[in-house]
């Protein structure tokens, strides 16, 4: 059967079990379009490439599978960029097809050409430039391998506009034919790493899982479970594994790092092993690197090898697939333990004194926070967990990156995995308005909310106007303090309170106008009072997306925090956290 | 050059920007490349690229990991200086008038060099060898005036030992 390169490329899209494209055309992707018309093929017309990045990437966090997105060659390829390196970073499957000025014409300088493969090559696990139609199936389908096996992440296929044009054979190439001679990711760790591995964790005296986002990336939260929860281990979440293991789970301790809640962060100061599961050591959960969990041997699990021993070095390195770790690990625990007579291994005195040391210091250090006077603007603490409260259990939370971020990653109760989305190790702001959007695509049964900041707001908002046209009713919270908060807060705790360019303020834009403008519904809380029957106003529209202005107390700040390239045991607590210690010290309750 | 320089023999396949991945790999890590020379290998299909870095041991594992991390790479390799055969080639045009010119080919003859080309009062030498009997020679010919030098970078090939391991792999996978 004859097709044309275009043809081709959208029934290879099919084959791949593509539904939703986010995409934007122009000039040298014009002859994919055309076909589209014919396909089963949703595509989501955005009002900016980098939203088409972020839509694919929030469809990718909630379901799992890659998200495509289709734009076209020079501006619509660069425009894409930073969507790409967000991918990256966080290890998001994404499949980006850009279109490309005629073969004959790389190199000229053409209209609306860039070396697009030369500019993503540090920001894409993979990319291809296609020189012939014929290859345009196999291309296809070596992108989606790369894509979503290993250790995932965002791969680009670039065509020129006369290969879409050009005549090719249709066929569908089995993973045989691939021409991947040098790709053959490890997903079976080594039996003798994982009885090391095992040894180790029977031993422990002190133990402490450091889950990361390779754990939703494999589907190993079962598996990660079973695992804590019979070797009584707890489990601390970054991040990029919020939700992996469910938050009010008794072995659970949040979330670590620069502005993790204290128990985490000292749980991981204090551990004698530190068993990393997807995790990858970043500085924002490290602090000052030689000071982080300074008396832990550490077990590291990842299926990428160059992320062993790039930032600590492990005393047991497995490079493998997170679930099958995992499911070896629990299997040979179990081993260990009876091969030692230790089959109650987590019941010593040590175990029980770590499990006390814990509720210890969470009793002491809890997540709290001053709440607002009566009358004044609203906490973005309160607004959180007042939006918690009154969602169903497996809504999407989506977040922009800054305070607000932050303050959702920590007052939000995660139950579920695949229910939290953000921007990571890129931080993007902008990142939530069109990842909300394609998370819903995703997953239209879900309840979706974006935390967003004012300032990310600005950058992305348009594409709440893609979201009317194609009834994607989402919904967004703006926590607006009317400043670049994050960068406020470092201003006022490491420059002395000399504000430089960080004020926004609070009415221009006009949220609600703004919102209204582009199809939405509009609505704003002036102060604390309001939280709820805004929220369940909001809950109740479903044909269009909702956004709420929640004016917020500026001076707010995210703590604890632990100071950029300090140990971690220097962690700032905050007002709040230090005045209920003194309270509850005071009882003499330690 | 330090002692500690890592030379990597790494197979890759022969198409179009594999080079350009490999280079800005390096430079995204941080790396200094000494020296790189590329050319096909007997399979059509793949080249060879042979990597000269100075750098620690500590690094160089990083480095090999990330660009075993690239899909067209197929094979890396490290050759331990010890236990690899390295060549070099150079061209060199020396200054050789009426006066000097039998000193210089004297040299040549004793560092078994060949003359390729001869001018009124220079004359271009080849030649290949290890990379410090060039460093050697090089050095001899300063004083009659080097004209122009270029130096191919080294290859290499691991030394055949009877025995012993040959090439110590680094494929990326640490957990063996």
């Amino acid at each position: 059967m004859k097709l044309t390169g275009a043809q081709a490329l959208i029934r290879s899209l099919e084959t791949c079990g593509t539904e939703v494209v986010f995409g934007l055309p122009g000039g040298a992707i014009l002859p994919v379009y055309d076909p589209i018309i014919d396909s089963s093929l949703r595509h989501i017309l955005v009002r900016h490439e980098q939203g088409a990045g972020h839509a694919a990437e929030g469809y990718a966090h909630a379901t799992g599978r890659p998200g495509v997105a289709m734009v076209t060659s020079g501006p619509g390829a660069t425009n894409i960029v930073t969507a790409l390196c967000d991918a990256y970073m966080d290890s998001v499957p994404m499949v980006c097809i850009t279109g490309q000025v005629p073969l004959a014409a790389i190199g000229t300088d053409a209209f609306q050409e860039a070396d697009t493969t030369g500019i993503t090559t540090s920001v894409t696990k993979h990319n291809w430039l296609v020189t012939s139609a014929q290859d345009i199936p196999r291309i296809v389908a070596e992108a989606f391998h790369v894509a979503t096996t290993g250790r995932p992440g965002p791969v680009l296929v670039d065509i020129p506009k006369d290969i879409s044009n050009a005549e090719m054979e249709w066929y569908w190439p089995e993973e045989s034919d691939f021409d991947l001679p040098g790709y053959r990711p490890n997903l079976r760790p080594h039996p003798r790493m994982i009885a090391q591995a095992a040894k180790l964790i029977v031993e422990a005296e002190r133990p402490v899982i450091y889950a990361g986002g390779g754990i939703l990336k494999a589907r190993a939260s079962e598996a990660l479970m079973e695992f804590a929860t019979r070797s009584k281990i707890p489990v601390v979440t970054t991040l990029m594994a919020r939700g992996a293991f469910p938050d009010e789970h008794p072995l659970c301790l949040g979330m670590p790092g620069m502005h993790g809640n204290y128990t985490a962060v000292t749980a991981i100061q204090k551990c004698d092993l530190l068993i990393a599961l997807g995790s990858r050591f970043d500085d924002r959960v490290t602090g000052k690197v030689s000071a982080f969990a300074p008396n832990a041997k550490v077990i590291h699990v990842d299926v990428d090898p160059a992320e062993l021993g790039k930032v600590r070095v492990a005393e047991v390195p497995i490079v493998a697939d997170c679930r099958l770790a995992i499911e070896e690990l629990t299997r040979a625990v179990a081993d260990q333990a009876i091969k030692a007579d230790r089959e109650d291994f987590w019941a010593t005195t040590p175990r029980h004194n770590w499990a006390e040391q814990i509720a210890r210091w969470q009793h002491l250090y809890p997540m709290v926070y001053e709440p607002s006077e009566p009358g004044l603007p609203a906490k973005p603490q309160a607004v959180i967990e007042t939006l918690r409260a009154m969602t169903p259990d497996d809504t999407i939370l989506v977040a922009g990156v800054g305070q607000h971020q932050m303050w959702a990653s920590q007052y939000w109760k995660f139950r579920h995995p695949y229910t939290w989305v953000n921007s990571g190790g890129l931080g993007t702001m902008g990142f939530a308005v069109p990842a909300a959007l394609g998370a819903k695509v995703g997953r239209p049964d879900r309840m979706v909310w974006a935390i967003d900041g004012d300032g990310c707001f600005q950058m992305t908002a348009q594409e709440i106007v893609t979201a009317t046209m194609e009834q994607i009713p989402i919904k967004i919270a703006i926590l607006n303090n009317a400043y670049l908060g994050m960068v406020r807060q470092w201003q006022e705790m490491f420059y002395e309170e000399r504000y430089s360019e960080v004020y926004l303020s609070p009415d221009l834009p006009d949220y609600v106008k703004w919102t209204e403008a582009m199809g939405g519904v509009g609505l704003r809380v002036e102060s604390g009072d309001d939280i709820e029957n805004t929220i369940d106003k909001a809950n109740s529209i479903n044909d269009r997306p909702v956004v709420v202005d929640f004016r917020i107390d500026a001076k707010e700040k995210v703590f604890p925090m632990v100071p950029a390239g300090q140990s971690n045991d220097d962690i700032v607590v905050g007002p709040a956290i230090e005045a209920h210690f003194e309270a509850v010290s005071k009882k003499g309750n330690r | 050059m330090s002692q500690k320089h890592h030379v990597l023999s790494v197979l890759v396949e022969n198409k179009a920007g594999v080079l350009a991945r490999v280079s800005a790999l390096f430079s995204r890590r941080g790396f200094n490349i000494y020296s790189l020379v590329a050319a096909p290998t007997d399979d059509p299909r793949l080249s060879r690229l042979t990597i000269v870095v100075d750098v620690e041991s500590a690094p160089l594992e990083q480095i090999t990991k990330q660009l075993f991390k690239l899909i067209n790479v197929v094979k890396i390799s490290e050759l331990s200086p010890d236990q690899a055969i390295e060549r070099e080639l150079a061209l060199m045009t020396v200054q050789a008038d009426g006066t000097s010119r039998s000193q210089v080919m004297e040299l040549v003859a004793i560092f078994e060099g060949k003359i390729v080309d001869v001018g009124s009062d220079q004359v271009t030498i080849m030649m290949a060898g290890e990379p410090a009997k060039l460093d050697g020679f090089e050095q001899l010919m300063r004083s009659y005036g080097i004209v122009d030098l270029q130096r191919s970078g080294r290859v290499a090939l691991p030394r055949l030992e009877v025995g012993r391991p040959r090439l110590r792999s680094v494929t990326g996978q640490v957990a063996n």
